[in-house]
């Protein structure tokens, strides 16, 4: 058996994991384009922020690839997939044959057609070398511009200003980290950043990158008439899936590769995962692209056991961002914004602005489907729980909820015997 | 693997096992200055939490998944499966302090080091001959150390 992963990031990882649960002994090779064993990639913006050396950027220990049996091929990049005669061809002329096939090909940065966005002084924010190539230019650049004021905007932002550059950002929607945010929390945030020093506008975007005539960026020109100096744009709206050499394969590709039940993709013994693949979501049992780093790991996790043979479907991906700004933690999982109008949705939200803290609880139909957190987080994961185990609460145990918090005795008694007595609950039927 | 396995029904909430946590994550190994000194100075804190409703307590802390979220999470690497002995360990040094283990474990399981971004969860006394301190030190066997399935 041999099982070929495209792609050296944490969905790999979680693939081979997965693999290795049930065969210990198939081969497993490994194609990445990058040149580093798989990192942590949220850890660039540590990085470039100067918190940590690149010393700590490595996801798994210097042994990992050999202990598991992995050949491992860095700098590397698949040119074709071919799902017919189950090869894959890579830019070194090498064909490579698998029995299973996984892309893991992750996203790429999106950059929107903003006249003057093609050419000098345009940095993304998504890989190693964009963190180096950004760390080096800190030394020389004394404004720059962030365009997104999403998770990676707003982590290149901060983290270009603790290397000392004046940092603003500009988001089109009306507050920042609009996915898992809502106001007030986006409000709690922002301020964060402003009072460090940082600009944030919202409700506005770049019209025009105006450059000078060397071809040099001079700064920015905004929707609402602005113009703001600036040597240098970052543009980190997000990512799209990297999905091209599965879309020439003929593989069903929407918005991302779609995948079923086990990972696998409308070519057979071809799985995706990750950033790339459009999976199935938990709550909304709708396929989405979610590119966040604990659902690439699952998927490729559960994509490597299926290509191992497990049969065992993939549970479904549960939204959820956990992020801080200069001390204020924040974290939001869920449905955080119900559509507005559904009367389906109960929230119950507090918010104490002295002391800046903020909680959001999004309940349907007698069940907590979505929260967000600001500085009191503490209590995340049981909050978490009632989501990801689908609890049903009745009148009382909902009040209980939203008045005293999460709280191990209102799971219900088999729930938990099963999860924390196993033994318990099958003696006791 | 022998996981340890709590038992509401046998539990008085004595809290003794978290503080014979406390002792056991501590340098002096000795409860009084655990307790005095190193918790407030140093923020020694204790991985494992008496849970009280009511009447009803239980004393809970990871449960060493088998497949665990918290390592899904874990942007760093810091959480990890050891192959070897089932556990899920923590490796202090890698840790960045991001608190996605915190809020993808659904069993509350980890908590904030009070002092640093650091993340307090139970590492099964691995290097303690005798088992886990809170095990040992329950007086009512409310905790058990077992293999199951
Ligand atoms: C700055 C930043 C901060 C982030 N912070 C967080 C966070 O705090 N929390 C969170 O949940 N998520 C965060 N994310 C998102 C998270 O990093 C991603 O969801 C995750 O990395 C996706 O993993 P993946 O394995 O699917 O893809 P990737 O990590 O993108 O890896 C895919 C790899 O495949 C390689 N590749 C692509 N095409 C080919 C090819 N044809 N041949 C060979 N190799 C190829 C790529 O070079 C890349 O190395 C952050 C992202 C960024 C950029
Ligand atoms: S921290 Fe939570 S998710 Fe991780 S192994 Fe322990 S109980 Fe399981
Ligand atoms: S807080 Fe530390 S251990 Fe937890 S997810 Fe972040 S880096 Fe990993």
């Amino acid at each position: 058996m041999t099982y070929v992963i495209i792609g050296n990031g944490v969905s790999s990882i979680g693939a081979i994991e997965g693999i290795r649960r049930h065969d210990q002994k198939g081969k497993i090779v490994v194609i990445g384009a990058e040149d580093a064993a798989a990192y942590g990639r949220p850890l660039i913006s540590y990085l470039l922020a100067g918190k940590i050396g690149a010393d700590r950027l490595a996801l798994r220990g210097d042994d990992y690839y050999t202990k598991n049996g992995v050949d491992l091929k860095l700098g590397t990049t698949v040119t074709k997939v071919d799902a017919a005669k189950k090869t894959v061809e890579t830019d070194k002329g090498e064909t490579i044959a698998y029995d299973k096939l996984l892309v893991a090909t992750g996203g790429i940065p999106f950059v929107p057609p903003i006249p003057g966005v093609q050419g000098a002084d345009i940095y993304s924010f998504t890989t190693l070398a964009h963190a180096n190539t950004l760390i080096d230019l800190s030394k020389s650049i004394k404004r720059a511009i962030v365009i997104g004021g999403g998770l990676i905007g707003l982590k290149a932002a901060e983290s270009l200003f603790d290397r000392g550059v004046a940092v603003t950002i500009v988001e089109l929607a009306p507050r920042i980290l609009s996915a898992g945010f809502d106001e007030k929390a986006g409000k709690l945030a922002a301020n964060r950043l402003k009072n460090v020093g940082i600009e944030v506008n919202c409700g506005v975007t770049a019209k025009e990158i105006q450059r000078d005539k060397n071809g040099r960026v001079k700064g920015v020109l905004l929707t609402d008439g602005r113009f703001l100096e600036s040597d240098v744009v970052v543009v980190a709206i997000g990512v799209v899936p990297h999905s091209a050499i599965a879309k020439e394969a003929g593989i069903k590709v929407e918005r991302g590769i779609i995948v079923d039940a086990k990972l696998m993709t409308s070519a057979k013994d071809v799985y995706a995962a990750g950033d790339v693949a459009q999976a199935i979501d938990q709550l909304s049992g709708e396929h989405r692209v979610v590119p966040i780093w604990p659902n690439a790991y699952n998927q490729g996790y559960g994509a490597g056991r299926n290509m191992a043979g497990a049969k065992l479907p993939y549970a479904g991906g549960l939204p959820m961002n956990s992020i801080s700004f200069y001390g204020l933690p924040t974290i939001s999982v869920g449905v955080v914004n119900p559509p507005e109008g559904d009367t389906t949705y109960e929230v119950h939200a507090l918010l104490n602005e002295e002391k800046e803290t903020y909680r959001k609880l999004v309940f349907r139909d007698g069940r907590l489907v979505g929260y967000v957190l600001v500085g009191d987080i503490d209590k995340a994961g049981m909050y978490t729980a009632f989501i990801k185990f689908e609890m049903q609460l009745d009148g009382k145990a909902k009040d209980k909820l939203i008045n005293a918090g999460p709280e191990v005795f209102l799971w219900p008694a088999e729930l938990f015997d099963e999860k924390w007595n196993p033994e318990m609950s099958k003696a006791a039927r | 693997m022998k996981r340890v396995y709590p038992n509401k029904d046998f539990c008085i909430g004595c809290h003794i096992c978290e503080l014979a946590c406390l002792t056991a994550h501590s340098k002096s190994k000795d409860l009084i200055l655990a307790y005095t000194v190193e918790r407030n100075e140093e923020g020694l804190s204790s991985c494992k939490h008496v849970h009280e409703g009511g009447p009803t307590c239980v004393a809970l802390s990871c449960r060493h998944c088998d497949e665990p979220s918290c390592v899904a999470a874990c942007i760093s690497g810091a959480l990890q499966k050891d192959p070897e002995s089932g556990r899920t360990i923590y490796d202090r040094e890698k840790c960045v302090g991001c608190w996605s283990c915190l809020m993808a474990c659904p069993f509350g399981a980890i908590a904030r080091h009070p002092l640093e971004n650091k993340i307090v969860k139970c590492d099964l006394c691995h290097d303690r001959p005798g088992g886990p301190a809170c095990v040992a030190a329950c007086p009512n066997m409310a905790l058990k150390q077992e293999e199951r399935s």
